[in-house]
C-alpha cells in the first residue's frame, strides 16, 4: 500500500515520503531507530548539557541568579518588555558580554546583532564595551591576577556583527542564512534578534500563514542553538490583550508562539524600579528580580530594599 | 531586496524553472512559506528545497558590518557621527552630541509647553550652513495644527544668529530652505509622506519635522480596540525613512489623560498584586502616550516637556545613551534655553504627574 494513500496528516506523509519510506511495507521492515533519526536518551542530553555549563552573565548578579548564571547556550530565550524597559539595553549588554574571555569567566566568543527596528545605537555599544573593559582591569587588579586584559574596546565593536534587516522576507532569509554563516564564524556564541515581532507584526494580512512561518524561524533557531552551542536571544515587544474584563499586557505574535521559545523572561516596572520575571522555562524557577540601567549598562540596582522573590 | 527576482539569482537552472512554473518569482514568495509547504507545492525533495532556500537567503540577506566599522563609517561621514546639536549643552551631552540621525526623537507633551518652539528651533539649526553647526540643508516641516511660525523663527534666528541674518539675502535663503507642508487629513498626510520619499532619495533634505502627529489620527483620543492601528502604516514608513537617508525625524505628539480602567499590568502581575498596588503601577500608562505601544516601540528617544509651578522642564525620559535627566529651560526670543547645563537624574515617576499650564 502506497504511503500516499495512508489516512496521516500531509506533513507526516510528506515527512515519510521524503525521508524514502514510500510503501507500508518499507516502514514495516524499518526499526524504530530508523526511522526517527536524530533522537538520544535523556541521559546522553544530560551528558550533553553538562558538557556546556556555559552561560552568559547579564552584569547584574540578581538576574544571574534568577537565570541560573546567566543566558544559557543551546536555547533560545525570549526577552519581552515595555518600550524604554531595557530590552535593546540587555541586547546590547549581552553582546558584550559573550567577548568576556575564558580567564575572566566569559565564554570569549563573538555576537550577531540581527536590528530589525533599527534601534541599535553604536554609542551606547561603545559605552557598554568601554565599561567593560574597565571592570575586567578592576577585576584584574582586584585579585592581584597575572592574566593581561588584552581587549580593547574597539576590539569588542569589532567582533559584534549587525545586520540590519528591513522586511520579514530579509528576516526569514538572514535566518536561513545564520546556519552558513556561523560555519563560517565558529566562534560567534551569541544570535541576538532585536526585535522579533517588529516586521510580523503589520505586514501579514494572513495570521494562519505568520504562525507557520513564525513557528519555522522558531524551530531553525532552536536547531542553530544546538548545532553550534550558541544562545539564541529574541527580544520582543508589548501589545495589550482584553482577558479577563480588562485588557492585560502580553508579548506580541500571539499564543502560538509563547510556545516556540524555551525560556521567557519578561522585563517590567515595579514600583519605580526595573525588574524581571522568569515567565517560562523548563528548568528555572518562576522569580523574579530588580536590576537598574546604567551609563556602564545593566546592573545590580541600588535600592535598600530589594529581594529576589520567587514566585510558585 | 524582499522583492529580488529568483530568475536573477542564478539558482540551478531545473530549481529556477520549477519556482517559475508555480508563480513564485520573488524571493518573498519564495520565503513566505514554510519548506514543507513548498516541497509539497513544487513536488521536490526537502533537501532540494533547503539548498535552494540556502542559497536564496544568503543572496536576499543584507551585508552584515562589525559595529566597529559602523561607528567608523559614521564618525567619518556624517556631521559629529550622526547628530544635529540643538545647541543646549546639557541635553546636548546627554544625547551624545545631538538629535541623533536615522532614528525617531519624539516630543511630548500638553499643549503650551514649548514643543512647537522647540521644532522651530531646530528647522533652523538644520538649515544653517555646516560652519555655524548646521546640517546645510533642506527641511520639511509638516504642520498639521497651523502652528508653524515663520515670523517667530526668522525672530528666533536673528535673536540667535545676528551675524547671519543681518544680511538680508541669508534670512530669505534660511528660510526657503524650509518646505512647510499642511496637511487638512489622513489622506493628504500619506500623499505627503509619499512625495516626501522622493525628495529624500534625492539627498537634498537633512531634517524632517512633523508637529503633531496625533491630531492626525481620525477619532480623537479614545482608547482604541486593540487592532490595526491607523498610522500603522505611516509609523513603519516614517521609521524607515529615517534610517534610509540617515535623517534626524522629530515628532510631537500630545499626552491623554490617564483614565481610570487602564491596568496595563501582566497577567502575573495581576494575580499577586491586590487593589492598591494596582493603583500605583497605573502611572506607566502616560508613558504610552496617545498613540499606543506601536508608536512607543518606534520611536528611540523620548523628550517629555512639563510646566511644574511656573518652571518648564524638559526630561529625557527614553534615551538608549542617558539614564532620565530633568532640564529646567525658559523661552526666550532665541528659541529655548536651559538655565543650567547639568540635568538631574529622576526617578522615572516623577515624569507621571504631568500637569499643564
Amino acid at each position: 500500500m502506497e504511503v500516499s494513500k495512508l489516512p496521516i496528516s500531509a506533513t507526516q506523509r510528506g515527512k515519510l515520503i521524503s525521508a524514502g519510506y514510500t510503501s507500508l511495507s518499507s516502514i514495516c521492515s524499518a526499526s524504530s531507530s530508523d526511522i526517527s533519526r536524530g533522537t538520544q536518551t535523556a541521559w546522553d542530553m544530560l551528558q550533553e548539557e553538562q558538557e556546556s555549563l556555559a552561560r552568559i552573565t547579564t552584569s547584574c548578579a540578581d538576574l544571574d541568579n534568577i537565570l541560573g548564571g546567566g543566558i544559557g547556550c543551546r536555547e533560545v530565550t525570549e526577552i519581552g518588555g515595555v518600550p524604554g524597559i531595557g530590552k535593546t539595553q540587555l541586547g546590547i549588554q549581552l553582546a558584550v558580554n559573550v567577548q568576556i574571555p575564558v580567564e575572566f569567566g566569559g565564554l570569549g566568543g563573538k555576537a550577531i546583532y540581527i536590528d530589525t527596528e533599527g534601534s541599535f545605537m553604536v554609542e551606547r555599544a561603545l559605552q557598554i564595551a568601554e565599561a567593560c573593559v574597565e571592570d575586567m582591569l578592576e577585576y584584574n587588579r582586584f585579585l592581584r591576577n597575572d592574566c593581561q586584559v588584552k581587549t580593547q574596546p574597539k576590539d569588542i565593536l569589532e567582533n559584534i556583527f549587525y545586520f540590519r534587516i528591513c522586511s520579514y522576507t530579509e528576516q526569514s532569509a538572514v535566518i536561513n542564512y545564520l546556519d552558513k554563516f556561523v560555519s563560517e564564524h565558529k566562534d560567534v556564541k551569541v544570535v541576538i534578534i532585536d526585535s522579533i515581532a517588529f516586521h510580523f507584526r503589520h505586514g501579514f494580512v494572513d495570521l494562519a500563514l505568520r504562525t507557520r512561518v513564525l513557528s519555522g524561524i522558531a524551530l531553525k533557531l532552536m536547531n542553530l542553538a544546538k548545532k553550534f552551542s550558541l544562545a539564541v536571544v529574541l527580544l520582543n515587544q508589548v501589545t495589550t490583550k482584553y482577558t479577563e474584563g480588562s485588557f492585560q499586557l502580553c508579548l506580541a505574535l500571539g499564543d502560538s508562539w509563547s510556545h516556540c521559545c524555551t525560556n521567557r523572561l519578561i522585563l517590567y516596572w515595579n514600583s519605580n524600579e526595573r525588574h524581571a520575571y522568569i515567565d517560562k522555562s523548563p528548568y528555572l524557577r518562576s522569580a523574579s528580580a530588580s536590576y537598574s540601567v546604567t551609563s556602564r549598562g545593566i546592573r545590580n540596582s541600588t535600592s535598600r530594599s530589594k529581594r529576589i522573590k520567587m514566585m510558585i | 531586496m524582499a522583492n529580488k527576482l529568483i530568475s536573477e539569482m542564478r539558482l540551478p537552472k531545473s530549481i529556477a524553472n520549477i519556482f517559475a512554473a508555480r508563480n513564485i518569482t520573488t524571493a518573498k514568495d519564495a520565503l513566505s512559506l514554510t519548506e514543507l509547504e513548498l516541497m509539497k507545492l513544487l513536488d521536490v525533495e526537502l533537501s532540494e528545497v533547503r539548498s535552494a532556500l540556502a542559497l536564496m537567503s544568503e543572496i536576499v540577506c543584507p551585508p552584515y558590518q562589525t559595529a566597529l566599522l559602523l561607528m567608523e563609517q559614521r564618525a567619518a561621514t556624517e556631521h559629529l557621527g550622526g547628530h544635529l546639536p540643538t545647541r543646549l549643552k546639557g541635553l546636548d551631552a546627554a544625547l551624545c552630541g545631538g538629535v541623533p540621525f536615522g532614528v525617531v526623537t519624539e516630543l511630548v507633551g500638553p499643549p503650551g509647553t514649548g514643543k512647537t518652539q522647540f521644532c522651530l528651533k531646530l528647522s533652523l539649526l538644520a538649515a544653517l550652513p555646516a560652519h555655524y553647526g548646521g546640517l546645510d540643508g533642506g527641511v520639511i516641516y509638516i504642520d498639521v495644527e497651523s502652528t508653524f511660525s515663520s515670523r517667530r523663527m526668522i525672530e528666533m534666528g536673528a535673536s540667535s544668529f545676528p551675524e547671519i541674518f543681518h544680511s538680508k539675502g541669508m534670512a530669505q535663503e534660511m528660510a526657503g530652505r524650509i518646505l512647510v507642508l499642511q496637511p487638512t487629513s489622513l489622506s493628504e498626510f500619506t500623499e505627503s509622506l509619499e512625495k516626501i520619499k522622493v525628495s529624500l532619495l534625492q539627498n537634498q533634505v537633512k531634517l524632517l519635522v512633523i508637529d503633531s502627529m496625533e491630531a492626525l489620527v481620525p477619532g480623537g483620543h479614545e482608547q482604541r480596540a486593540p487592532g490595526q492601528h491607523p498610522l500603522s502604516w505611516h509609523i513603519s514608513l516614517i521609521t524607515s525613512l529615517a534610517e534610509f537617508s540617515r535623517i534626524p525625524i522629530v515628532v510631537t505628539n500630545q499626552v491623554r489623560p490617564q483614565s481610570h480602567d487602564e491596568s496595563c499590568l501582566y497577567p502575573f502581575q495581576v494575580q499577586k498584586m491586590d487593589r492598591i498596588l494596582k493603583d500605583r503601577t497605573r502611572y506607566y500608562s502616560h508613558i504610552v502616550a496617545v498613540l499606543g505601544f506601536h508608536w512607543a516601540h518606534a520611536v528611540t528617544i523620548r523628550l517629555v516637556l512639563e510646566a511644574k509651578s511656573g518652571q518648564r522642564f524638559m526630561n529625557v525620559e527614553k534615551s538608549p545613551t542617558s539614564p532620565p535627566l530633568a532640564f529646567s529651560f525658559t523661552i526666550n526670543p532665541s528659541g529655548i534655553s536651559l538655565l543650567t547645563d547639568d540635568g538631574t537624574e529622576m526617578v522615572v515617576p516623577e515624569t507621571c504627574n504631568l500637569s499643564s499650564r
